[in-house]
């Protein structure tokens, strides 16, 4: 792509968002906006400038991302070991994937309520919720991934008369690196989600609750500055993940719309 | 559909004993205080004492109606607007932008900003679990539009097939493998929001119920609440698989 079409592209995929910045502010200004439910972009802008010098939003976005990240970990990595258990022995996984289909559509919000009552609010509730959250796709990514693996692999692990954690360490494990780190990165984004969701739902920390308070002190400003940066944070986190998986797996990238 | 074997078949309902079975150990041994951690009996008689009489049938009710609600409205505008949006090139050029930056923005952010504008009314619940369930619907279909065979557009003019009918005949049906998936995402995301604006704005139904049965520490009615949560879920999902095998039965064939 030349650099004037890029230009052109940019451009025309900046115009909505402009003309419509634009339109709200001009509309404010004429109406001389008072409201405890609307904002004019410049007063976004300004309450965002506050939050942000004050500290207030960076320690709410750690917060949150702190335990997005803890429950991701977790949830992935708790998944993916059951999954690839699951992939490698055929007799566990006829035993236990009724079990797992019939637990895999309750809601995780649903488990907000039993979290809370056995850990009380913090941060330690919302890891888990998200980890629950996150251990379901990861299981089924991974079996799925590790039936795919070329057969030839497994009879040479056979032949080399490999232990278990060898097989898994040595054969497995490579073999499904790209899908495992695909696995991830869909879970990252959803673990924002859900973080945000049992923020706004029950817990009181984060960016979640941040917003939450925003609205119920009726400052429509501040509310709408937390939630572009929300927005914001959530770009930024699929535009990272989708970047390290072009760089660290360029060969897998289209394989993603299976 | 082949059926099931038999193997998998006992195995499966062995698992599934054996899980049932060390819930009712676990919770026999009280390692987790019976207060917050019920075993599948006093999970089991509060379903069905809910369910025959209690509160539960019409709280069921009312979630399920709230979700469909907010599926069909966010389908309808994902897919009209999306096709709307899809079926131009040019419209593609300046909208879709915008909607991919929207897309990661977690649906449950918008909660605050409803609740601002609408209170804590049913209508406010509606909003969010239709804006929610709107984005997988709309991407996909604009998608879907954008990836149809360029050849089928230039048959479109030869035949001098106006937009409407470019849109009904060629372009939805090319796009439907994706749409279809993308509703059932959206019915997920339609039950977790139910739930949540439920819990936040206690609405009636299961959301709220279980909400209330964890404050009090009533952990029967609240497993016997997720229990039934599952099964919508369970229920929803199959349902549209089979749909979707149905609708896209003329696929298999063509390919």
């Amino acid at each position: 792509m030349s650099a004037a079409r890029v230009l052109k592209n940019g451009g025309r995929a900046a115009a909505l968002p402009v003309a419509l910045i634009v339109l709200a502010q001009v509309a404010a200004t004429v109406t001389q906006l008072e409201s405890d439910s609307l904002a004019s972009p410049a007063d976004i802008a300004m309450a965002f400038v506050s939050v942000m010098g004050d500290g207030t939003l960076l320690k709410a976005t750690a917060d949150t991302l702190k335990a997005a990240a803890a429950g991701c970990l977790l949830g992935v990595g708790a998944g993916s070991l059951l999954g690839i258990v699951l992939g490698l022995f055929r007799i566990a996984d006829d035993a236990l994937d009724l079990t797992i289909e019939l637990l895999r559509p309750v809601p995780v919000v649903a488990l907000i309520p039993v979290v809370m009552m056995l850990l009380g609010f913090g941060a330690e509730m919302e890891i888990v919720i998200i980890a629950l959250g996150m251990l379901w796709p990861s299981v089924v990514l991974a079996r799925a991934a590790v039936k795919e693996v070329e057969p030839r692999l497994m009879e040479v692990s056979n032949v080399l008369q490999l232990g278990f954690a060898a097989r898994v360490w040595k054969i497995v494990l490579p073999a499904i690196l790209p899908q495992l780190f695909m696995s991830l990165k869909l879970a990252a984004g959803y673990a924002l989600v859900v973080a945000v969701t049992v923020e706004i739902t029950a817990n009181p920390l984060g960016l979640g609750y941040g917003i939450m308070m925003a609205q119920q002190a009726l400052r429509p400003a501040e509310m709408f500055a937390y939630l572009i940066w929300i927005g914001a944070v959530g770009w930024l986190i699929s535009v990272l993940l989708n970047a390290a998986q072009r760089t660290f797996f360029p060969a897998f990238v289209n394989g993603e719309g299976r | 559909m082949k059926a099931v074997p038999l193997r998998k078949l006992v195995l499966g309902i062995g698992g599934l004993a054996a899980f049932i079975l060390l819930w009712k150990l676990v919770t026999d041994a009280k390692l987790v205080s019976p207060v917050f951690f019920p075993g599948p009996e006093r999970t089991y008689v509060a379903l069905v004492k809910g369910l025959s009489g209690g509160p539960l049938l019409s709280q069921t009710f009312e979630t399920v109606k709230r979700m469909l609600l907010g599926w069909l409205l966010a389908s309808f505008v994902g897919i009209l607007f999306g096709a709307l949006v899809g079926v131009s090139k040019r419209a593609r050029a300046f909208i879709a932008p915008t909607l991919e930056l929207l897309r990661p923005l977690p649906a449950s952010a918008m909660i605050p900003v409803a609740i601002a504008f609408l209170g804590f009314s049913d209508n406010m619940v509606l909003v969010v679990i239709a804006f929610g369930a709107l984005w997988p619907m709309l991407l996909a279909t604009v998608h879907g539009f954008a990836a149809m065979e360029p050849r089928l557009y230039e048959v479109s003019e030869v035949l001098g097939l106006n937009r409407a009918q470019v849109i009904w005949k060629l372009a939805l049906p090319s796009a439907m493998p994706m749409i279809l998936a993308s509703l059932r995402l959206g019915l997920t995301i339609s039950l977790i929001l139910a739930v949540v604006g439920e819990m936040l704005a206690s609405r009636e139904g299961l959301g709220q119920s279980i909400l209330a049965a964890s404050r009090s520490f009533r952990s029967a009615d609240l497993f016997a609440g997720i229990v039934i949560l599952g099964a919508i879920g369970l229920f929803g999902s199959r349902l549209l698989s089979v749909a979707e095998r149905h609708l896209l039965r003329w696929q298999a064939s063509s390919r």
